[in-house]
Formats: C-alpha cells, sequence, structure tokens
C-alpha cells in the first residue's frame, strides 16, 4: 500500500515537471514586460541579432529593451573573442538563429529592413543564414 | 452637306484613334520591379563565417534564454 502511494506521487510529480518541460523554455525565463512586448509585436527580432522597436515604446519598454541590447552585446562580444569573429559577425548569425525562433504573431526584420509578422511559413531572412 | 458630315467625323475619329495608336505604341514604358529591392546589411560578412559561427550562437541563445 505504501509502495502505491510512493508510486502515485511519484507519477503525480513527474507529470508536473512533464508539463512544464513541455513550455518553451524561453517562455519561462523572459522578463514579463519583455515577453508583453514581444507577443504584442511592439518589438521585434532586427536582422542585426539586436532588438527593435517596431511601434514607438513605452518607457519601461524602452528601457527593459535597451537594458536587453547592451546584455545581448556583452554576451556577443564575449563569444565573438572565443570564435575569433567580430561582434557584428557573431551578432548577425545570432540574428538569423533568432528570426527563424520567433514564433508566429511575432515581428521581425526582412532583409530590406521592413517588419514583418512571423506567420507559419519559414520567415523571409538574409540569404547568407543557415 | 449634311449627309456628308457624319462621313467627315467618322473618318476623322479612325485618324485621331490611328495617330493616338502610333503614340502609345511609340512610348517607352517603365515598368517597376516585382521584387521589392534589397538591401544588404553588413556586406562585408561573408556566409561562410556565418556557417562556422551558427552552432556556437545557437549554444548561446539556449545558454542566455531569458535575454533571448
Amino acid at each position: 500500500m505504501v509502495m502505491r502511494k510512493t508510486l502515485i506521487r511519484s507519477a503525480i510529480i513527474s507529470a508536473m515537471f512533464g508539463t512544464l518541460a513541455a513550455l518553451p523554455a524561453a517562455a519561462q525565463v523572459r522578463d514579463p514586460v519583455y515577453a508583453g512586448a514581444r507577443s504584442a509585436g511592439q518589438i521585434g527580432e532586427q536582422v542585426n541579432g539586436y532588438l527593435g522597436f517596431v511601434t514607438p515604446p513605452g518607457a519601461d519598454v524602452k528601457k527593459t529593451v535597451e537594458d536587453l541590447n547592451i546584455r545581448r552585446r556583452a554576451v556577443y562580444a564575449d563569444k565573438a573573442k572565443a570564435t575569433n569573429a567580430t561582434i557584428e559577425e557573431y551578432a548577425l548569425t545570432s540574428g538569423c538563429l533568432l528570426i527563424a525562433h520567433t514564433a508566429p504573431g511575432e515581428k521581425y526584420q526582412a532583409p530590406d529592413g521592413s517588419w514583418q509578422t512571423r506567420t507559419g511559413a519559414a520567415p523571409l531572412r538574409d540569404p547568407r543564414c543557415p | 452637306m449634311s449627309d456628308v458630315r457624319p462621313n467627315h467625323l467618322a473618318r476623322l475619329g479612325i485618324g485621331i484613334s490611328l495617330v493616338l495608336a502610333l503614340a502609345l505604341g511609340g512610348c517607352i514604358t517603365v515598368k517597376a520591379p516585382d521584387k521589392p529591392i534589397v538591401i544588404e546589411l553588413n556586406v562585408n560578412i561573408k556566409q561562410e563565417v556565418i556557417y562556422r559561427l551558427s552552432g556556437d550562437a545557437a549554444q548561446t541563445i539556449d545558454k542566455n534564454a531569458e535575454i533571448f
């Protein structure tokens, strides 16, 4: 009986973790201001690997996005040095991947500089993107 | 006189349309391109470099999910 209870409990726990794991990893860790602006299409992924404003931002969104871009640049700089590349090369490569990772409804920048809304189809990307 | 007039008008009409057709035929038409004009950003960055970095960049994005 005790054995059975333990089994049931572990089944419940694993089911709970299973649901958590099913959520996209980024959705759990993104700042709520960032996540909100992103899903509302106020901001989008640019070709250059940084976030851009699709519509004029409010003070909180502006600050959050600027902070994220500074942190992105720091990561790009660090990794560019490690891979013997320039910050721009590493950032542009990341931009390719980040645009590919956008979810339907989110905004991204096309190679011509225009803002596009991601659909179920592949996004418009630079021909050099992997 | 009055029975000649319509004939004149008809001829004039044909003449005008002929002249118009010739004039239009001689025009040079400029069509807008059907594809958008693409502005290449960071043109100096080569595809080989992007391919070389893409594996590393994918890992970096996963490990720093809170900023991406």
